[in-house]
């Protein structure tokens, strides 16, 4: 208790708000009272350093708004041709042997390590890797389940194909792209189900076996578009250590999952993906892996099968690959955008996955 | 002699975090800076976490007493970056010998070794302020950060009345200052 008074007579000293006869007592009492000289020399470098840490959370905030206007109103460009043209074409005149040398060397050696990759990779049907997306007996059994409790709403998957495998899956573009995972969409075409379980018509546009991931369209005329994504997709490399969750639907229902990042490669030395210690369940594959930011940092997709809690997640710099794949693929995906501003940072948990529900897929591949 | 107290009066507002004068550097900078790290192996997420580094590291440095900037802002930004970047590519083993830019360029190691160590300070307060828990962490925010007064808080939280959330308030400050001085003091 004479702590608090002590520590409230000290602050109301360094703010000045103390009466000339207050302070003239109290300025008596550290003169002869080192202690509490000690005391308000360390409360007030405290004080300033709180301050100081305010007001760089502060000026964050600015420049990042600042950042914000600015691109929005087209002053700053971040994508498309920038760089002046003229140097680019100095630059290529000054290294056009170079570049010609090395991209010889470089072929050769990416013929020779797609051959080793080909001859070595953590391949599908490798025992001690099991995916996680949902095997057909389970997906069925849901499915009947589903169909018990609400009669009156019947499935989008059409009369005579066939439930194969489910998934999770995310929004990258509110035009209604999701990213997932490759082995997930078995079948022919799939469906998606959003966490308040309506389900949308969906195609799949894009498949990238060896990075595990593909992307789907949603094309249904109930299919209402979100404002905004609050994520961005991250393109550099995840530290280890880095606190993760994840949102995904192993049952029916959305489920929040939460771990940490443990290695920055994946099974056998895989360099595009990461090693993750998160309990996840088949049915969490293709379900989106967050940084504490709420920033996404990979898409997880397989888990190991003879250890607890270790997982595997494609890292989220392959998301920026397969979309500028799929730009090239078409001139009707020119405009898919991934998401630019994340508004995650700093809130809380809770508020984060409410924010974040509305953007994650339930995903359900079928065939005929 | 018109160019200078423009910049003058840019730097008086970022001092104070105005955000017009915030924007006006911004807009005058950061595409030089944004050219010159896509330039040398960067990306435009790169770019931007650069230059507003830069940007606080000068935002830090109009805060001391002392402070008289002897370049143009424009000089000033471009040779922290440069210096930041660098070391980032040298700490990613992406630094290739040669940086390509040619712009005039003025000391700013001192600047830059303050900046980081202060940095190192906001990590450590960022963790002691994490680790107090609720409804401590929150408390002190609203008080030192958001700069609320003692009624407004106890409302907020639902202390019976204001001397009571200060009590709480100082029981929170106190731990707080004690684990922020343990992380402090190993750091020294």
């Amino acid at each position: 208790m004479d702590d608090i008074l002590l520590l409230d007579a000290i602050e109301r000293y360094l703010s000045g708000e103390m009466s000339p006869e207050e302070r003239a007592y109290f300025e008596n009492l550290r003169n002869t009272t080192p202690e509490i000289d000690q005391m308000v020399v360390e409360h007030n470098m405290f004080l300033h350093q709180i301050a100081d840490y305010s007001a760089n959370i502060q000026i964050k905030q600015t420049l990042h708004e600042v950042h914000q206007n600015l691109l929005e109103r087209g002053d700053l460009n971040e994508g498309g041709a920038l760089s002046p043209k003229g140097k680019v074409i100095q630059f290529f005149n000054k290294y056009k042997r170079v570049t010609a040398i090395a991209a010889s060397v470089g072929g050769v050696i990416a013929l020779f390590i797609s051959g080793l990759a080909m001859y070595f990779s953590t391949a599908v049907n490798d025992p001690k890797l099991e995916q996680l997306g949902k095997d057909l007996e389970v997906v069925k059994k849901n499915q009947q389940y589903q169909g018990d409790i609400i009669n009156e709403v019947t499935s989008k998957i059409p009369i005579n194909a066939r439930l194969l495998s489910g998934g999770s899956g995310f929004l990258v573009d509110v035009k209604g792209y999701i990213v997932t995972n490759a082995h997930i969409l078995k079948g022919t075409g799939a469906i998606v189900v959003n966490s308040k379980g309506k389900e949308f018509k969906s195609s799949i546009v894009l498949i990238d076996h060896v990075k595990d991931l593909a992307i789907l369209k949603i094309n249904d005329e109930e299919y209402e578009a979100i404002k905004s994504i609050p994520y961005t997709i991250q393109k550099n490399n995840s530290d280890l250590g880095e606190e993760i969750f994840t949102l995904g639907y192993p049952r029916n229902e959305i489920v929040y999952g939460m771990g940490y990042l443990s290695a920055k490669s994946g099974f056998n030395g895989d360099s595009l993906s990461y090693q993750i210690q998160i309990s996840a369940n088949p049915g969490n594959s293709g379900g989106p892996v967050f940084n504490k930011n709420g920033e996404v940092i990979g898409v997880l997709s397989t888990k190991q099968a003879q250890a607890d809690g270790v997982a595997f997640a494609v890292k989220s710099k392959n998301i920026h690959a397969i979309i500028e794949d799929l730009k090239k693929s078409d001139t009707a995906f020119q405009r898919v955008k991934l998401p630019s501003k994340s508004s995650l940072k700093g809130i809380e948990r809770k508020v984060q996955i409410n924010k974040l529900e509305d953007c994650v897929y339930f995903v359900k591949a079928y065939g005929k | 002699m018109k160019g200078d107290t423009n910049e003058q009066a840019l730097l008086k507002g970022l001092a104070h975090n105005d955000s017009k004068a915030v924007e006006i550097i911004y807009k005058d900078n950061f595409n030089m800076i944004q050219a010159f790290i896509l330039n040398n192996n960067g990306s435009y997420d790169e770019a931007r976490d650069i230059f507003q580094e830069a940007m606080i590291a000068l935002y830090e440095k109009s805060q001391t007493d002392s402070f008289v900037l002897t370049c143009q802002i424009k000089t000033y930004l471009y040779s922290v970056c440069r210096r930041l970047w660098l070391k980032r590519l040298q700490q990613m083993g992406r630094f290739t010998g040669s940086v390509d830019g040619f712009e005039e360029t003025v000391a700013v190691e001192e600047d830059l070794e303050t900046h980081e160590k202060r940095n190192a300070e906001f990590v450590i307060m960022d963790r002691a302020l994490n680790s107090l828990g609720e409804p401590c962490k929150s408390l002190l925010q609203g008080y030192y950060l958001k700069k609320m007064d003692m009624n407004a808080l106890a409302a907020e939280f639902g202390y019976t009345n204001a001397d009571n959330a200060k009590n709480q308030k100082y029981k929170c400050l106190m731990r707080l200052k004690k684990l922020f001085f343990s992380q402090y003091n190993i750091g020294e």
